[in-house]
């Protein structure tokens, strides 16, 4: 592996294939816990390293893995860097693990870990799988910043907690929108965002799986033949 | 031959084993911080619901200020010891699972379904500078939609009057019954009247208090979109100062005053 390819690995998932905007993964804590960006930050650095360290050890032990019980060992790693993420929280930022609450333990179902575990770690070498899970991390991350800033801006007139759009309630001329504080308001977002990347890069646009054929049935076209 | 049975086995043992070791090591080496925080986190909650909670000050100097106290709610006379506990290391909503420490709420009572309620209660005094009490600080627990809501309630020194509320836990949902933490809501319980005539008043209603309310002091806007859990606080409040919550020792403590 050359060095190219290491660059590749972190910066693929960025935007080219990003794993929230292309791949459509992740969505259900990139609605959770978006609507402060303080909370989202520390999500973000949560699941990066859980990502990195699960893609690492998974990709360490690969070799010696028996296909039979692949997915419920890849579990079971994932599993452990979760509550072990969650354990240092609690003990280190205990305000923010308050907030994030379940959502924590709930990194063990993100797709994207596992997606990423299944889909590289399984295949490449250690270091590569690490950035690998480093970029799928930080393009996880991208997404759910951008998404936690328009929320929290325009919803509660903050960021990271300070104050920037004054609100009316507070006698300030800014009225918030408190559709953007509510979880539905990230999947808009996250479809505006999907709609700006592909219109930049047509390329990610899907194939459709059939095309509709156009209706058949003529005005010219008699009953009897119609019939047949 | 990495899909033989004893390959298998031993595979799915040796990272087991090691996951084990890792999540438990975590888990013990960091019980300690994580013990500190939820002591501080409790004790913020306290000092903020008796309104002297200063951040950049030691959480630990600031709850000095604070009295400790056992009360009998059977008496509601306030104890200084109680059968050699320490009063730090006392917690009441654990003793409930001791059948010694606790009395069987009967169900038609239960109405803020706590199901077992401690006899003796632990509650927080503020004094002046003359060494009067200024407020008391009284744990109340409920249950609301999800789970049960933890909290405190203060009173200021007519013993009838809201001083504020805090919920140190609850499992409602955000942005819905988790509004229990809501600043506003909860400043709007300052200077509400609990009882009328000897009887609980204090009610969450459902919607807005009017402005023109005459009986306004004895309600509480509701929270839209959580009527379940707007209830629970509300029988929450009803049961805790009722006959067999603080009443009796309210009364004591207005006797002595």
């Amino acid at each position: 592996m050359n060095l190219k390819s290491y660059k590749e690995v972190i910066i693929k998932p960025l935007v080219d294939e990003n794993p929230i905007t292309l791949q459509i993964l992740g969505i259900c804590s990139a609605l959770a816990v978006t609507n402060n960006l303080s909370v989202t930050l520390v999500m973000c650095v949560a699941v990066i390293s859980v990502i990195s360290f699960s893609n690492l050890f998974i990709s360490l032990i690969r070799n010696y893995i028996p296909s039979s019980i692949r997915i419920i060992v890849q579990m079971t790693i994932i599993a452990s860097l979760v509550i072990v993420v969650d354990e240092l929280l609690k003990a280190y930022d205990y305000e923010t693990s308050k907030k994030l609450s379940v959502f924590v333990g709930l990194i063990i179902t993100n797709c994207i870990v596992m997606g990423r575990a299944e889909a590289f770690a399984m295949k490449e070498k250690p270091l590569l799988s690490f950035l690998d899970g480093l970029g799928n991390g930080l393009g996880y991350s991208l997404i759910l910043i951008g998404v936690a800033t328009i929320r929290e801006l325009f919803g509660a007139g903050t960021l990271f907690g300070y104050e920037i759009l004054p609100l009316v309630s507070n006698g300030g001329w800014y009225m918030g929108n408190n559709l953007l504080l509510l979880p539905p308001s990230s999947f808009i977002i996250i479809g505006l965002f999907i709609w700006f990347i592909r219109s930049i890069r047509p390329n990610q646009i899907e194939v459709d799986d059939f095309k509709l054929s156009d209706h058949s049935t003529s005005p010219n076209l008699s009953k009897r033949e119609l019939n047949v | 031959m990495n899909e033989s049975i004893i390959k298998t086995i031993s595979v799915a043992f040796a990272v087991c084993l090691i996951c084990s070791l890792v999540v438990s090591t975590a888990a013990v080496s960091l019980r300690d911080q994580q013990k500190e925080n939820k002591l501080n986190d409790r004790r913020i909650k306290i000092l903020k619901v008796a309104d002297i909670y200063n951040p950049n000050l030691s959480i630990a100097e600031q709850f000095g200020s604070l009295e400790s106290k056992f009360v009998d709610f059977n008496t509601g006379i306030i104890l200084d010891e109680y059968m050699n506990l320490d009063i730090e290391e006392y917690d009441q909503v654990l003793v409930t699972k001791n059948p010694t420490m606790a009395t069987k709420v009967p169900t038609s009572e239960d109405i803020a379904i706590i199901k077992n309620r401690e006899n003796i209660g632990k509650i927080y005094i503020l004094r002046d500078e003359l060494k009067n009490i200024d407020k008391v600080i009284l744990p109340i627990r409920g249950y609301g939609l999800w789970g049960t809501l933890y909290g405190y309630i203060s009173i200021e020194d007519d013993f009838n009057t809201v001083s504020g509320i805090e919920f140190y836990d609850h499992k409602e949902t955000p942005g819905l019954g988790a509004e229990v933490d809501n600043p506003k809501w909860k400043s709007s319980w300052k200077g509400k009247k609990i009882y009328k005539n000897n009887e609980v008043a204090l009610k969450v209603i459902k919607g807005k208090v009017e402005t023109d309310d005459l009986q306004g002091s004895y309600k509480i806007d509701g929270l839209s979109g959580a009527t379940i859990t707007s209830r629970g606080v509300s029988n929450m409040v009803e049961y805790w100062f009722g006959s067999s919550g603080y009443s009796l020792l309210l009364k004591e403590l207005n006797y002595e005053s």
